[in-house]
């Protein structure tokens, strides 16, 4: 299991992909049948509309991961693939978090919010939901550092990733 | 011109210069079958199942060099053709599938013959089309076509709700296609080819493995030129049989699970190994951790580089157009005076020959009861080596495989990747038509057989003369003999009892037929079939039901832990 470990990295991918009715299947159905991981999976139209951008976290071997962005790349509707972690990338995930915020822990939930640089969305007299973007382990370590007790529900984004500087993935 | 959509399939095939079209009518399809009548340059061919249709043009592509085009209606006409498209798919085969839909508006309201076509054959085409818009059918059967035979081939689905064939517009059938999504590399990359190539000078005890790439690159004349250039010894895999000369003495056989001695030697113990539209799959090497135990330096030229170092580490990967890129190579060859070091090939050739005059096919043929190794062998005396032969799948398959010699490309019509059996019958029928005189023989098991014996129905109304060479053993061969090896002679639920009388049963269908028993009525049987060039001849050899495929690797085992023969277990 620890030599497992070590050669599994985790990897983040990027493609552009046609925007078409199916495409996302395609790529998750890619994924299910050669038995590859998917940690998370967003897409959206880009700026434009005739493209879908996809942000893929997997991990695997060198070889895995070889051979994901291959058949990726194979995929008669993607049009570019790249593996963002090989080099210097940024990425961001969106969390929703629902606590909740009575007596003394409305303030502390607040203090916590400022702390992790989150924002308050939406307020009742029992709860608030705090939006919070950053990196996953920062996500992570926000839903560590509040109390379990207190959480009612959290939704994430999943890894939006775009490459440094001269990086671009454009058609 | 202001044309129905269903018009317009029917004037895109005519564009694609498609004289053939497989299929079977029903609901969703009518509008197109209305047209197919108005119309004479498309021939359609009635087939008895639509698994028929599917492997029936698969054989006209096999066996030429044009794309296989089907039509099947909605429901269960799709799901009919999935096994045939799956079959197409793992063999890269050229074909173009379309599909009838229910109406638009009835899309997604569990209509009658509704199934989600695009979904269910996603992962086993080259790639889908729903079209929803009359005015795509044309573009979409322009780039389905395109995307059939370009870069590695496949077969290509076209789904068509019955409504958008009802609907006019504007025909004009497209010239190009552009897709930015989809731009298959062609050339090889040139300096790794001059690194192939200074391997290959420099390699001791060179190999040369050559799989269904060659083939379907129609690129065989190439590849001889090159390996006859080189002097080096050449095995083709199940795909690739015909891509090198089977008669010539660079020849080392087909190699794998039921491969020559010497081909599976050869492969593990060379030093450089050419592998050319060839993908190293688990039938061929056995476990990559044994092949990889012995050190060599591997050159792979392979149109999709996803078949690169993906079960094997490749030291010089090279994306291209196999018939390209061994052009190219050959073009280097003749530029330089360098050749491989000839005392070196000398000792590699001397160990080659002894590894096969181990004569790993050898068997004894007797008096008694027919073996099934010997109909093959006096098949190809008797149609002197150049029938066109498709087979179907097990026992017989490798037999024909093994003893057949096939010396040309495209004349081996078999499922090799996805194992299908009752592919053999209506695969034939395209290579039929597509071949109006030339031998056509089928051989097959009396397991195979019966997945699509209705087709001899087909045969009939099209008077193919395709000659059925049926071995039959009464058992699931292939099945009895790893009960056999490998569980202890429990030859669960693989004898099969009360079979037909084939002789009678393809009588009945209106075609001639012979039952054969004695080992000396076997050539006469298979002269007299191939002297009727007019009729169908079910020949029905009853064989030796103990016989097995040797040589064989086991399942996961390395190519060179062969069993020989039945002596060796």
């Amino acid at each position: 299991m620890v030599s497992k470990q070590k050669t599994h990295m985790r990897h983040v991918i990027s493609l552009l992909i046609e925007n078409e009715s199916g495409a996302l299947s395609r790529v998750s159905g890619l994924f299910s049948a050669r038995g590859y991981n998917i940690e998370s999976l967003t897409v959206a139209p880009t700026e434009d509309a005739s493209l879908s951008r996809m942000t893929i976290v997997t991990s695997g071997s060198d070889d895995i991961v070889e051979q994901i962005t291959k058949q990726l790349n194979k995929l008669v509707e993607v049009v570019k693939v790249v593996d963002l972690s090989e080099s210097a990338h940024i990425e961001r995930e969106l969390m929703l978090v629902k606590v909740r915020a009575t007596g003394k822990d409305r303030e502390e939930m607040r203090r916590m919010a400022d702390i992790f640089r989150g924002r308050i969305i939406d307020v009742t007299d029992t709860s608030y939901i705090i939006e919070l973007t950053g990196t996953q382990a920062k996500l992570d370590s926000f839903v560590g550092a509040i109390d379990a007790g207190l959480i009612l529900e959290t939704v994430r984004s999943g890894i939006c990733g775009v490459g440094r500087g001269d990086r671009v993935l454009k058609v | 011109m202001v044309i129905t959509g269903a018009e317009i399939v029917i004037r895109s095939l005519q564009e694609e210069k498609v004289d053939y079209l497989f299929g079977y009518p029903g609901g969703a399809v009518l509008y197109i079958y209305d047209e197919l009548f108005k119309q004479d340059k498309v021939r359609h061919v009635l087939v008895r199942h639509e698994q028929a249709a599917i492997h029936a043009a698969d054989g006209y592509a096999r066996s030429t060099e044009k794309v296989g085009v089907a039509l099947v209606t909605s429901g269960p006409g799709a799901t009919n053709a999935v096994t045939g498209i799956a079959t197409a798919y793992c063999d890269s085969i050229p074909m173009v599938i379309i599909s009838g839909q229910v109406p638009s508006s009835a899309i997604g309201q569990d209509a009658f013959q509704e199934v989600d076509t695009v979904g269910i054959t996603r992962p086993c085409v080259k790639h889908n089309f729903l079209v929803r818009d009359v005015r795509d059918i044309a573009p979409t059967i322009k780039k389905a076509f395109f995307l059939a035979k370009s870069g590695r081939p496949g077969p290509v689905l076209v789904d068509i709700p019955k409504d958008i064939t009802a609907q006019k517009c504007e025909f004009e059938y497209p010239q190009t296609v552009a897709m930015r999504s989809y731009s298959p590399v062609v050339k090889g990359h040139h300096g790794q080819i001059k690194k192939a190539l200074q391997l290959l000078l420099e390699a001791k005890r060179p190999m040369v493995y050559a799989g269904g790439g060659v083939v379907l690159g129609d690129a065989a004349d190439k590849l001889t030129s090159l390996v006859r250039k080189l002097g080096f010894p050449c095995t083709n895999t199940l795909m690739g049989l015909g891509a090198y000369p089977a008669t010539d003495r660079q020849f080392v056989g087909m190699l794998g699970m039921h491969g020559n001695y010497e081909a599976n030697m050869g492969m593990h113990y060379c030093d450089v190994l050419l592998a050319v539209g060839a993908r190293f799959d688990d039938r061929v090497i056995g476990s990559p951790a044994h092949f990889a135990s012995e050190p060599r330096k591997i050159i792979h030229i392979d149109i999709d580089p996803s078949s690169i170092s993906k079960r094997v580490k490749v030291d010089v990967p090279i994306v291209g157009d196999v018939g390209e890129v061994l052009g190219e190579l050959l073009a280097l060859l003749d530029s330089t005076s360098a050749r491989p070091d000839q005392e070196a090939l000398g000792d590699w050739w001397k160990q080659v020959e002894e590894w096969r005059r181990r004569d790993c096919l050898k068997f004894n043929q007797g008096t008694d009861v027919i073996k099934p190794q010997y109909v093959v062998q006096k098949l190809w005396e008797v149609t002197g080596g150049d029938a066109f032969v498709t087979s179907d799948v097990g026992q017989h398959q490798m037999w024909a495989a093994q003893y057949y010699k096939f010396d040309k490309p495209r004349r081996w019509v078999n499922s090799g990747g996805l194992g299908t059996m009752g592919f053999g019958l209506p695969a034939a029928m395209g290579v039929q038509l597509a071949h109006p005189g030339s031998p056509v023989a089928c051989i097959t098991g009396e397991g195979s057989v019966q997945m699509n014996i209705q087709e001899l129905s087909t045969c009939k109304q099209f008077r193919l003369p395709i000659k059925v060479i049926l071995l039959n053993n009464g058992y699931l061969g292939m099945v009895r003999q790893w009960q056999e090896l490998f569980h202890g002679n429990r030859y669960s639920e693989s004898y099969m009892d009360a079979l037909p009388d084939f002789a009678k049963l393809a009588e009945a269908y209106g075609h001639v037929a012979l039952r054969v028993q004695k080992p000396g009525d076997v050539e006469d049987a298979l002269r007299e079939a191939f002297k009727r060039k007019n009729d169908l001849v079910f020949l029905d050899f009853q064989v030796d039901p103990t016989e097995n495929v040797y040589p064989m690797v086991q399942g996961g085992k390395g190519l060179t832990d062969m069993i020989l023969s039945a002596e060796d277990l």
